[in-house]
């Protein structure tokens, strides 16, 4: 395992209390709610996306609780310019605003909105299932690029998002790195469908959404694998991490830090949990590890 | 704070993903409720919920008014969509999730309407001392029969044509409410509300249990659309039955956030 930060953990230029960082998407709608996780032991926040129009989301069943994993299609449901009163009392925390937009200029709007309070931006550029949104933009690496750079521009640390829904990821890390981003989280969910058998009809509302949890911590290894390799800018391991054993995996495939989400589900105390697990006084530098499976 | 069970990676398909069930009857309680009984039962504590999949229009979440039935008052597209629903027709179940009323010893049950819905099988299953129903009127007071024959009933309506001309709230003043291990309370926001003031009063916010409407998507405690200010207290996994000195504080009575989060009044 790994030796306790001494401080906060500098990632992507945001100060975390650890390397634990929620997801976005997650208990991440409501200022209450990020509180929460903050004080049960996360070491920073991403909120829920937030986007140019208050949106309610697809019809449901918008989740559904698989085997190792879960299968979901909330369709970036979010308040949007109401979210600024809701983040008001979090004032200094380590919360990174998700932002999403259908172009450079939205995201860049949004963005503005956030850029006295929020900590950092993290970009959706990844959600599978939202039409004209997210995913729909994450696959042109030009439009990574320019998306990156509009936000950039508010001098906020920027991370991105990525899609594993690509051929190459590693293409896309790198257009955000031309983009001027601090960071890139990698993964969102794997584009993914169930059938109810019975019903003949997809699960899902919105019969396409992105599958995270158990079933994708491999995926998403091999993606950070991949960025590691080829860019320079630090990355945040995010899908299906449960255990402090995927962290410290995750770190030597070349993560930084890491997102929690779906994990949340067996236990709101997972944080805590993992870092009891993860931080021992003999453990090893977090230095040393990232990366440490390239060598 | 008590929190369901985990839904448990590996847990029975049934339990996470839409169980396809059968509709088996349709019985009219009242010209705006109806209760579908299902092909299947479920073990459940009264005030836990499943998640109802209306093929073709949505999900949503509902009280089981007995092992194997929801009753249902018809309030939006997808409760519509329900009332034309008729035998042999499947719904998609998710659950039971959440908190019921965990009662032990004297309880006193306080519904208003469909609210009576998860009180029912409190009462069926004897664990109710009195219950109080109120309606608008009438012919709106489900369940009436069963109940009566049950538990001791007092009704109240908004017209006086049943009971007492009034506000079910105004029946407390006649009861000691000490007496009671439990109150278990399920109906609008503001008439519960009203009972948590009552029971402020008497210095025991503590016995009430009250079940709570929010705007819910996952209903497993992931996404947070159903969290309640000021503690992020997720009303589908924590709930959706949280006792009085739990909610004294909090937005219950005062707002509730809508589908996009978008904070709304509750009257």
């Amino acid at each position: 395992m790994i030796r306790s930060p001494a401080g906060p953990v500098r990632v992507g230029g945001v100060e975390l209390r650890n390397h634990l960082i929620l997801a976005a998407g997650i208990l991440g709608t409501t200022g209450a709610s990020l509180a929460r996780i903050l004080k049960s032991g996360a070491g920073g926040a991403v909120t829920k996306s937030i986007g140019p129009e208050p949106l309610d989301g697809h019809p449901g069943p918008c989740l559904a609780v698989l085997a190792d994993g879960v299968l979901n299609a909330m369709g970036l449901p979010n308040p949007s310019r109401e979210f600024v009163r809701e983040l008001a009392p979090l004032a200094g925390e380590p919360v990174v605003v998700s932002i999403f937009g259908g172009d450079p200029e939205e995201f860049a709007m949004v963005a503005s909105w956030f850029a006295g309070s929020a900590a950092g931006f993290e970009l959706n550029l990844s959600c599978p299932h939202a039409e004209g949104f997210g995913s729909a933009l994450g696959t042109d690496p030009a439009l990574v690029e320019e998306c990156t750079r509009a936000v950039k521009t508010l001098g906020r640390p920027t991370w991105v998002k990525l899609t594993p829904n690509v051929t190459e990821i590693a293409e896309i890390g790198a257009a955000a790195g031309r983009g001027g981003a601090d960071a890139i989280v990698a993964i969102n969910t794997v584009k993914a469908m169930r059938i109810s058998v019975p019903m003949g009809r997809p699960v899902l509302g919105n019969r396409f959404g992105g599958l995270s949890g158990k079933a994708i911590f491999p995926i998403a290894v091999r993606c950070v694998y991949e960025l590691y390799e080829a860019c320079e800018v630090p990355i945040i391991g995010c899908g299906g991490i449960s255990t402090a054993e995927d962290v410290v995996e995750m770190m030597m495939a070349g993560a930084s830090a890491v997102e929690i989400g779906s994990a949340v589900l067996e236990d709101i105390g997972i944080f805590a949990k993992i870092a009891r697990d993860l931080y021992t006084p003999d453990g090893r530098e977090p230095g040393d590890l990232v990366g440490c499976a390239h060598e | 704070m008590e929190e369901s069970p985990a839904i448990l990676w590996g847990a029975p398909m049934n339990k996470g993903i839409p169980h396809a069930v059968t509709i088996t009857k349709v019985v009219r309680e009242t010209p705006k409720i109806r209760t579908f009984f299902l092909s299947e039962s479920f073990g459940f504590t009264p005030g836990q919920f499943v998640m109802v999949w209306v093929p073709g229009v949505d999900e949503i979440p509902m009280a089981l008014s007995g092992e194997n039935s929801i009753s249902v008052q018809e309030v939006g597209d997808a409760t519509s969509a329900m009332f034309r629903l008729k035998t042999g027709d499947l719904l998609g179940i998710r659950g039971p999730f959440g908190v019921g009323f965990s009662v032990e010893g004297k309880a006193l049950a306080i519904a208003g309407g469909i609210g009576a819905a998860p009180l029912f099988p409190l009462a069926m299953r004897g664990s109710t001392g009195v219950f109080l129903l109120g309606a608008s009127t009438g012919r709106d007071l489900p369940f009436r029969k069963a109940l009566a024959e049950k538990t001791a009933l007092r009704i109240a309506t908004d017209d006086g044509s049943s009971g007492h001309h009034g506000p079910v709230t105004d029946l407390l003043g006649d009861l000691d409410l000490r007496a009671f291990d439990h109150i278990c309370v399920c109906g609008p926001e503001p008439m519960m509300r009203g009972v948590l003031k009552h029971l402020q009063e008497e210095g025991i916010a503590g016995r009430g249990l009250f079940s709570l409407h929010r705007y819910m998507k996952c209903g497993v405690g992931l996404c947070g659309s159903c969290a309640i200010d000021p503690d992020g207290i997720r009303v589908c996994r924590e709930g959706p039955v949280l006792s009085g000195d739990t909610l004294l504080r909090s937005e219950f009575g005062h707002y509730t956030r809508d589908a996009s989060g978008v904070r709304k009044r509750v009257w």
